[in-house]
């Protein structure tokens, strides 16, 4: 059977006409089978792209902490960011739990009659929710003294619950589990709608990630808690990687908090730190199935975990800075070797001390002053002393890894034990598994594992389970099973990275305890896509996304082409332009799939690559720049900018003086290691026109650099 | 190609053979792929080893083995199928042929494929239409 001709088709259908028919058919089949997998193979193009540069995003944040934990631990007292670093880090733990409720109390807040959202009376009742989880579906917002009540409530029963709750099936109900939900209000109401709201009979396990990116984080997490503390037995919520206030800084829950709470969003967003802190580990169904929400690691041990202090353990991103720093440490000096690179190689995250460093009672929570006295301060320069003792002095960055081995005897069993303890909490959150066997370091998230199919053996067989269920990743079809069916993977935000990226699921388990899906995908329009027209909607937005990063890396592309074009012809070989561009993003993409919607034209298999870096630029700022090189550094970090801003806008007010600011610069260019003038500073600064009132509106700067694509194409 | 090939297999949950080598722009038929298979498949694990998929599909590459459908032939299939000469295509009668004559389809592909070919307005399949769907990339 070969490829027909016209001849022999004409002869056929004069002679033999069923014939002709089947042929015809034949080869219908096998044009629409190339064409469905054209289809899916710029499908998984698209995937890579939004999934490559979300964890490069995470990445970059884990960096930016990094940097910060390095200055803790070696500027000397006249450095000049000391002020700024401990003004960032200062935290008076020792306020008891009293003091908290005192500033957390909501009874001065007044309603005003003219307060038109849902009123709630406590104990928090059956009805309180239901009514509550209406208003939210009629875009109504919650007063804050109720927010406050709310919160505090949910704050006073969590510090009771275990870390890991356990769960039994029995015949008379099934349970639910849902995965990442990330702020998506219609996807919770459509799995409500589907499934039938929480209650006794109904018992639900939400396996974190509540919040960040989506825009309804808040009313998600009220209507969680209001369940909670009507159903305590029977509502179960994991804590994600994203309940942790430091990436909320990044990913969008504070700006979203003190948007909504103009007036008292600083204190909800404070009382809400708390509550992650005190957010279940994990959830055990019949001692059978084990949920969390990132995975586990070779050294994950349960009984470890259900003894912990787990509000006390620092924040899991401070954690997965600490635990991979020496990792980092290696990493920096690397060539960029690519992410295949990265997850071959096996090597365990053991900590070989910088241990003594980060001690039990760490200040480096903290966003902000408590005016309290001078007793309860901790005394920030204290503890830099004493673990500059331990650390030695005069420590460069690159030879912290080689003193490492000369640990302080100082550091006994108490400082092992901690460090034992965070690090399996933050390979709970933030692990992903991988197919090969062994465990290493998760270099793309920056915290965490990967871990192989025979780290989940052994780890479900050492505790007797059955089954892994976590989320954390993202899945086209909202769940996907490996490691031979024993790990198991639930994500429920649908269209995460675009509309119609992808669907969302949740799990219905009876008692014996074999997951049943059901699959959803909310949308705004009824009409349903063709599998064309949703691919290519989803394609286009991630090829605008991707263009933003090769825009803001312009000045790098160019000089690595160079290297690559020595005699100046401004043409660079197709093979050539897919490994520079690889080499300067490190997104790990297929470049030369990628390159025909990405170069407009070749000539004779070349690129001109000056054309193209044209032909990227998509934006004017709002703002005039003399100074180049600032501009582009303000693309390229805008998160990072953007994080540090809102760090130092320790009272949330949405301004920064100019102090502020120039020290926000200071220390952006100690972390990229690169140069910026204080009067280019002076000049941007001066530009925003912040002089008629001496402070900077966070948002309106990060507005005016926000960038716009005016390409003809999107 | 050798890296997108590698990176794929590598990343993602596994592709199907059949998904790489048409998106390679070969157009081989079900035998064709069965033949190819059975060439370079682990015994009967249903996995395939990039080592010895790489060698035999660089020579399928290089022949041409799977060469493309003219534009032309592909109308004349449809028109052979369109036997009153209408113009399109009742969504019955394509599916009749798809499920029941050739590499038949499955139920999920006919509804993928109706989903994606049928005028939703006018019920209709108006294959000339269509045909561009065929389009490869120049420079792949």
């Amino acid at each position: 059977m070969g490829n027909g001709t016209i001849q022999e088709i004409t002869h056929c259908f004069l002679f033999l006409p069923e014939s002709s028919a089947i042929r015809a058919a034949l080869l219908i089949q096998r044009w629409y089978r190339q064409y469905v997998a054209r289809l899916e193979m710029r499908r998984r193009c698209t995937w890579n792209i939004f999934q490559s540069i979300e964890y490069a995003g995470e990445q970059d944040q884990i960096k930016l902490y990094n940097f910060f934990g390095f200055l803790m631990d070696h500027f000397t007292p006249a450095s000049s960011e000391r002020n700024l670093i401990s003004h960032i880090f200062r935290e008076n733990e020792i306020c008891r739990d009293t003091e908290w409720e005192r500033y957390f109390c909501y009874k001065d807040i007044e309603v005003p009659d003219s307060y038109t959202g849902p009123h709630l009376t406590f104990p928090m009742t059956f009805c309180g929710v239901s009514k509550l989880v209406e208003a939210f579906k009629h875009k109504q917002q919650l007063h804050a003294r109720y927010v406050l009540q709310l919160l505090g409530e949910t704050w006073r029963l969590l510090r009771i619950l275990p870390n890991i709750n356990q769960v039994s099936a029995c015949h008379t109900k099934e349970i639910t589990i849902c995965g990442d939900l990330h702020g998506h209000l219609e996807d919770l109401l459509l799995i409500f709608y589907k499934n039938g709201l929480p209650s006794s009979e109904k018992p639900y396990v939400f396996n974190g990630d509540f919040v960040d990116r989506g825009k309804n984080s808040l009313e998600i997490l009220l209507i969680l808690f209001g369940f909670l503390l009507v159903y305590p037995n029977d509502v179960h919520l994991n804590r994600g990687n994203h309940e942790d206030h430091i990436v909320n800084l990044r990913y969008g829950f504070t700006k979203e908090v003190l948007g909504k709470y103009r007036m008292h969003g600083k204190k909800i967003l404070k009382l809400l730190q708390k509550i992650f802190s005190w957010l279940p580990l994990a959830t055990v169904i019949d001692h059978k199935v084990l949920i969390v929400h990132g995975g586990i690691s070779d050294t994950t041990d349960l009984n470890t975990i259900a003894r912990v202090d787990r509000h006390k353990v620092r924040e899991p991103t401070h954690h997965a800075v600490n635990g991979s720093k020496t990792q980092m440490m290696n990493n920096r000096n690397r060539e960029a070797g690519g992410l295949v690179e990265g997850r071959r190689r096996v090597c365990s995250l053991t900590y070989h001390s910088s241990a003594p460093a980060y001690k039990h009672n760490l200040p480096r929570r903290s966003l902000h002053n408590q005016p309290t006295s001078s007793q309860l301060n901790w005394s920030v320069e204290e503890e830099l002393k004493r673990r500059r003792r331990q650390a030695g002095f005069d420590q460069s960055y690159g030879e912290l890894t080689k003193s490492d081995s000369d640990s302080d005897p100082e550091s006994g069993e108490t400082t092992e034990t901690d460090e034992h303890e965070w690090k399996q909490i933050v390979d709970m959150l933030w692990s992903d598994p991988m197919p090969q066997n062994g465990c290493s370091p998760n270099e793309v998230r920056g915290g965490g594992c990967y871990w192989g199919p025979d780290v989940s053996e052994e780890v479900l067989g050492k505790h007797n389970l059955q089954l892994l269920i976590r989320s954390h990743e993202c899945k086209q079809e909202g769940y996907e099973f490996c490691h031979n069916r024993r790990v198991l993977t639930i994500f429920s935000a649908s269209n995460y990275y675009e509309v119609g990226s992808n669907r969302g699921a949740y799990i219905r388990m009876g008692p014996d305890l074999v997951p049943h899906f059901i699959q959803y995908q909310a949308s705004r329009t009824s009409r349903e896509f063709t599998l064309r027209q949703s691919i290519g909607w989803t394609e286009r937005s991630a090829l605008r996304a991707l263009k933003e990063q090769l825009f803001v890396h312009k000045s790098d592309l160019i000089s690595a082409f160079h290297e690559f074009d020595p005699n100046n012809t401004g043409l660079i070989s197709l093979s050539h332009w897919a490994s520079v561009t690889e080499k300067v993003l490190n997104l790990g993409l297929p470049w030369r799939v990628l390159r025909p919607q990405l170069v407009s034209s070749t000539r004779y298999g070349m690129v001109d690559y000056h054309q193209w870096i044209r032909e990227l630029s998509i934006t004017e700022p709002k703002l005039e720049i003399s100074d180049n090189s600032i501009l582009e550094t303000m693309y390229k970090n805008h998160s990072n900018l953007e994080t540090i801003f809102r760090i130092i806008d320790t009272d949330h007010s949405g301004l920064i003086s100019f102090e502020e600011f120039r020290q926000t610069w200071k220390l952006l260019s100690s972390h990229l290691k690169t140069e910026i003038s204080d009067k280019a500073i002076a000049d941007l600064a001066q530009s925003i026109d912040f002089n008629k009132d001496g402070s900077i509106d966070i948002n309106e700067f990060m507005e005016a650099f926000r960038l716009v694509d005016l390409s003809a194409h999107s | 190609m050798m890296p997108l090939v590698h990176r794929l297999i590598f990343w993602e949950t596994p592709v199907e053979i059949g998904t790489i080598i048409y998106s390679l722009g070969c157009f081989p038929t079900q035998a064709d792929l069965h033949d190819f298979t059975a060439e370079v498949e682990e015994g009967h694990t249903g996995y395939i080893h990039l080592d010895k998929f790489l060698p035999v599909m660089t020579k399928v590459l290089l022949e041409n083995k799977y060469p493309p459908i003219p534009e032309d032939l592909l109308l004349q299939a449809f028109e052979v199928l369109d036997k009153e000469k209408k113009g399109y295509l009742e969504p019955e009668d394509l599916t009749k042929y798809m499920t029941q004559e050739g590499d038949v389809f499955t139920q999920e592909e006919m509804d993928e494929m109706l989903t994606a070919l049928v005028d939703h307005e006018k019920n209709l399949i108006y294959y000339k239409d269509l045909i561009n769907l065929l389009t490869i990339d120049p420079d792949m």
